[in-house]
């Protein structure tokens, strides 16, 4: 009989590299959140709960902007909406489980788990559902605890240089460097384009909802995109 | 900054509790059931419509504090796109917005 793979090494060994792209973020936004007024408590908290980096920088801009609280989280919230659509893809192979593991495995959905665990999944149809958790808690392992600290990081050394970032420059900064690596085919590219075109359309829409109106604009047109492309004969 | 604690927290539970629910709601709640193609193509777009329809207000239309659009900015801000885009390397395309942005404003 073969040796058992150790499935969560694998998975942690395939996630190490993420380290040097999380680790960085998280001092981004503990350094943009202290510097926003956030107590090092607060930071740290915020990534403990939320464990999302885009959404938690939403937050805060929108936060800083004077936005209501209830706007404030739909908004965050909406950026978050892709580890809906992890989740749901994520479930054929890990539905099964114990609702404990489930529970820890939901917390664990980030960007970098998921794509790695899609990826083996698929190569290594054989895998069972134990082994299954196993890599997606390891591809998780590596980069939870990376954003723990270096928010903390962020927020603890941030107060030391306050008037060195600009803040209101730092956000979009991070955003633009966010999505545009995501941008990989004509159905994204109409997404966010048609988004931009709308937020500016929609930006005296008060309490921010013209991000939300925005944000449904780009959707159903990356969507009506995907659809005309996919039903194009010449295509696969 | 004038941010209340009061507020920070509440959005930290709130965003927290729907995050995770985000999170749950399918590994979950519904098993291995799929979700309808129509929803699922849409949710594929959340991210780079949200984001975008974030920074584009900032960026493209004047502030109510200051009477124009910077030019500074929106060079700096097409910089970090440009390199982002062709390398798809986060922070990289980060420090070269943000070196572009103090060279342009160091000459102006």
């Amino acid at each position: 009989m073969a040796h058992a793979k150790n499935y969560f090494q694998l998975g942690l060994k395939q996630a190490l590299p993420f380290i040097f792209i999380v680790g960085p973020f998280g001092l981004v936004f503990g350094t943009i959140a202290s510097n926003a007024g956030l107590s090092v408590i607060e930071a740290l908290s915020f990534s403990i709960f939320v464990m999302a980096g885009s959404a938690q920088l939403t937050a805060l801009q929108l936060m800083l902007d004077g936005s209501p609280t209830l706007i404030v989280v739909l908004s965050a919230l909406a950026v978050n909406l892709r580890m809906m659509m992890y989740s749901a893809s994520l479930t054929p192979y890990l539905g099964e489980a114990p609702l404990k593991q489930r529970i820890l495995a939901a917390y664990s959905t980030l960007d970098q788990s998921y794509a790695l665990s899609l990826q083996q999944f698929e190569t290594e149809p054989q895998m069972t559902l134990q082994a299954r958790m196993r890599f997606f808690l390891g591809a998780a392992a590596p980069v939870i605890p990376t954003w723990y600290i270096s928010t903390f990081a962020g927020a603890f050394l941030g107060k030391s240089f306050p008037a060195d970032l600009p803040l209101d420059f730092a956000i979009p900064l991070t955003f633009i460097a966010l999505f545009a690596p995501l941008l990989r085919s004509a159905a994204h590219i109409s997404a966010a384009l048609s988004a931009t075109i709308a937020a500016v359309v929609f930006s005296d829409v008060p309490y921010n909802l013209g991000l939300i109106m925005a944000g449904f604009v780009g959707m159903s047109l990356g969507a009506a995109t995907e659809r005309h492309l996919l039903a194009r004969p010449d295509r696969p | 900054m004038n941010l209340s604690s009061a507020q920070i927290w509440t959005v930290i539970i709130l965003l927290g509790f729907g995050s995770f629910a985000l999170r749950f709601l399918f590994l979950g709640l519904i098993g291995d059931r799929r979700l309808p193609d129509w929803l699922m193509r849409h949710l594929r777009y959340t991210a780079v419509a949200i984001m975008p329809a974030l920074v584009a207000p900032m960026l493209l239309t004047a502030p109510a504090s200051s009477e124009a659009i910077d030019p500074v900015r929106l060079v700096a801000a097409g910089a970090t796109f440009a390199v982002a885009y062709f390398t798809k390397k986060v922070l990289a395309s980060m420090l070269a917005g943000l070196f572009v942005l103090y060279i342009l404003s160091f000459w102006g």
